[in-house]
């Protein structure tokens, strides 16, 4: 059928009052979603007690989140140390502070990037495996057998997931920031030369415990509460479909990432204001 | 309790967990040189603290002695109150100078304490006697000027 | 209703969301007795045994069970209530982490505080009634599908219920297997003193070992019998049901316009 410029315009205005609904439809049902994660976790935390009880199944949720991201952690913290190493010494260089690569790196692997793609890599290894396994647990029925069979599917699968989560990100943001140093005194230290002494002497007077260290510590407990409680909804909420659970799964990812990056903002500006 | 191997590793992850908050701790931060404690409190009285925060430390021959701990703004003498925490193992004479000096060309601002000749120490919650302002540099360009305005 | 009466729906219907999937259902199970509800695919089977397990509630009549209102029921009495009910899922929803025996226990370990030792004897037990006892060391991975489904079963029976639900026992099994599962249902009814509600379309199979047979289309309850009734009834959808007949009451056309229209045969446009 021939379009006359008419038919057109009113093809291309029916096209973005789509776009416009879609839209608003999007944010209301983002907007409800949200609700529905908070009553979810709210579940969660109530049922936790009874899975306090059970230790074992902690543990198990602790090896599948903590332990089998141990490498990825491990290898990610020795190579952003390396690399900050490197770029720290080349542009302190220039005005002849090498000796201040220590504190760099130190700083902003414990302040800032330990945490933060400690928590990124956690969301996506962890995270998206807890999305996964609870969206297939539902789509293959099991968690309507567990409750047809009278035992919480929440308070058995959902809660022990969440706290390993929960213990497991500050531990291995503390890891990231280890390794991290240590990568970082390999490249200055041990390959390029840069004074050990200084190195270390240096790190140590500029950063202190209770501002640095705590404060890090406290940005990766917020995130592994944020990452846990997005791994587990989503995985929960998902359709039982085996779409459905991808598509949770990489909500998982993405929701948990844009999270921390935001929540990494509102922290640093609260946390590390200036101390007077 | 049965043990499996899972255990093991989950306790291997938790102690290399620990272990990294302590060597973040120890060796990176200064937890170890953590003055907690055992410490006298002094006050001082300055013009101008300049950019002096809480938490800078409090240097004597470049030996760092102290912490501040307070800075307030006194309605009575109109000027600032500086209150540091000096480790219990050093005693300054009474007319020790405080200065707010700066390390570097712009490096952080601390007190550095010179001591006088005085056999009396000074005791808790006593004050200086002598204190330096820290260096403006608006006013020291200005006075730079007008010397020099008044040289010729 | 009577002492005997195990299951009653009392007019109930169900929507989800807008649309109805049960309108106005009456049903009557008795103790001891195996039952078919049959009838199409979508036609609400499943949403009748979500119902008797209190998964979602009815939007308007009522479900009995031994005398109780099911969704009147707080969570406890709820789980209570569940734990006298065994549900066998269309395949088998085994936990997956979880070995053959793991999963058979898994309630007795949840519920009961009996010993190892005890728990051992009573998982044998029920592997040996659905002949997979040689089995307990797999993993619901290494399983086909007949045998994942008999695991299933061993593990809803496994603190011998008074009421077992069947969603699809029959689906997508080969003809031993078929015959395998279909004796079981009956034996372990008979044996264990339960009552079985079997959801499913197979004909063949279940009027073998069914009591009683309801028939669900549209939402309600169309024709009801015992398999001799239902194998010579003259009703239009029991027929056609029964006999396999391509088109009947059930159409074999989903709603569409006139053929000739839709083939603009008479040069009618499409808007």
């Amino acid at each position: 059928m021939p379009m006359t410029s008419k038919f057109a315009g009113t093809a291309l205005i029916n096209h973005i009052t789509a776009i416009i609904q879609r839209t608003g439809h999007r944010t209301i049902d983002s907007i409800w979603r949200l609700g529905c994660a908070s009553h979810f976790i709210l579940l969660v935390l109530l049922k936790s007690m009874a899975s306090f009880a059970r230790p074992r199944l902690i543990i198990r949720e602790i090896y599948y989140a903590g332990v089998m991201s141990l490498v990825i952690i491990l290898v990610s913290g020795l190579f952003v140390g390396l690399v900050l190493g490197l770029q720290g010494y080349e542009t302190l260089q220039k005005f002849g502070s090498e000796s201040a690569v220590g504190t760099l790196v130190a700083l902003s692997l414990v302040r800032e990037l330990g945490p933060v793609i400690a928590g990124l890599l956690f969301a996506s290894r962890a995270g998206s495996a807890m999305t996964a396994e609870i969206g297939l647990m539902k789509a293959t029925e099991q968690l309507s057998a567990m409750g047809m069979m009278a035992v919480d599917p929440i308070a058995r699968v959902v809660a022990p997931k969440f706290w390993a989560g929960i213990f497991s990100m500050p531990l291995l943001a503390a890891m990231f920031s280890v390794m991290g140093v240590f990568g970082g005194y390999l490249v200055t230290v041990v390959v390029i030369g840069v004074d050990e002494g200084s190195f270390w002497s240096q790190m140590q007077s500029a950063v202190d415990f209770r501002y640095d260290i705590v404060n890090g510590v406290i940005k990766s407990c917020c995130f592994g509460v944020v990452i846990t409680a997005i791994a587990v909804f989503e995985g929960f909420d998902a359709p039982p479909t085996a779409v459905g659970v991808s598509g949770a799964t990489t909500r998982t990812v993405v929701t948990s990432s844009l999270a921390i990056l935001g929540l990494d903002f509102v922290l640093t500006a609260f946390m590390f204001r200036g101390v007077a | 309790m049965q043990r499996t191997v899972m255990d093991f590793w989950v306790g291997v992850f938790v102690m290399i967990g620990i272990g990294a908050l302590l060597i973040l701790g120890m060796k990176v931060g200064n937890l170890t040189s953590y003055q907690s404690g055992d410490s006298y409190t002094l006050l001082g009285n300055f013009e101008n603290i300049g950019g002096l925060k809480i938490r800078a430390p409090v240097k004597s021959a470049g030996v760092v002695v102290g912490r501040v701990t307070n800075i307030e703004f006194s309605l009575e003498t109109y000027d600032a109150v500086v209150t540091l925490s000096i480790s219990n193992r050093y005693r300054f004479p009474k007319d020790t100078f405080a200065s707010i000096l700066t390390s570097g060309l712009l490096g952080e601002q601390y007190i550095g304490l010179l001591p006088g000749g005085d056999e009396a120490m000074l005791e808790n919650g006593e004050r200086f006697m002598k204190t330096n302002p820290a260096v403006v540099l608006e006013e020291m360009i200005g006075r730079f000027l007008f010397d020099k305005a008044a040289g010729e | 209703m009577t002492e005997n009466t195990l299951v009653k729906f009392d007019n109930v219907s169900f929507s989800y969301g807008e649309t109805p999937i049960l309108k106005g259902v009456d049903l009557t199970v008795t103790r001891g007795q195996v039952i078919a509800i049959m009838g199409g695919s979508g036609s609400g089977k499943t949403t009748l045994l979500r119902l008797i397990g209190g998964e979602v509630r009815p939007s308007s009549g009522t479900v009995h069970i031994a005398g109780k209102i099911v969704h009147e029921l707080n969570r406890n009495a709820l789980f209570k209530l569940r734990r006298k009910m065994g549900m066998l899922f269309q395949f088998g929803a085994l936990f997956t982490d979880l070995s053959v025996f793991d999963n058979v226990a898994f309630q007795m370990r949840e519920h009961t505080n009996l010993s190892e030792d005890m728990i051992r004897d009573l998982v044998l037990i029920k592997l040996h009634a659905v002949g997979l006892r040689g089995a307990h060391h797999l993993m619901p991975a290494e399983l086909s599908g007949g045998m994942a489904r008999r695991v299933a079963l061993a593990r809803s029976i496994a603190l011998d219920p008074m009421l077992m639900m069947f969603d699809e026992p029959f689906t997508g099994l080969d003809p031993i297997s078929l015959s395998v599962i279909g004796s079981l249902i009956r034996r372990l009814t008979d044996a264990l003193g339960m009552t079985s509600i079997l959801v499913t379309h197979d004909v063949q199979e279940s009027l073998q070992i069914v009591d009683y047979v309801y028939f669900l289309a549209d939402g309600k309850i169309v024709a009801h019998g015992t398999p001799d009734e239902v194998r010579h009834s003259d009703a239009p959808f029991v027929h056609q049901f029964i006999h396999g007949a391509v088109d009947g009451p059930v159409p074999f056309h989903y709603q569409a316009r006139a053929y000739a229209d839709d083939l603009k045969i008479c040069g009618n446009s499409l808007d």
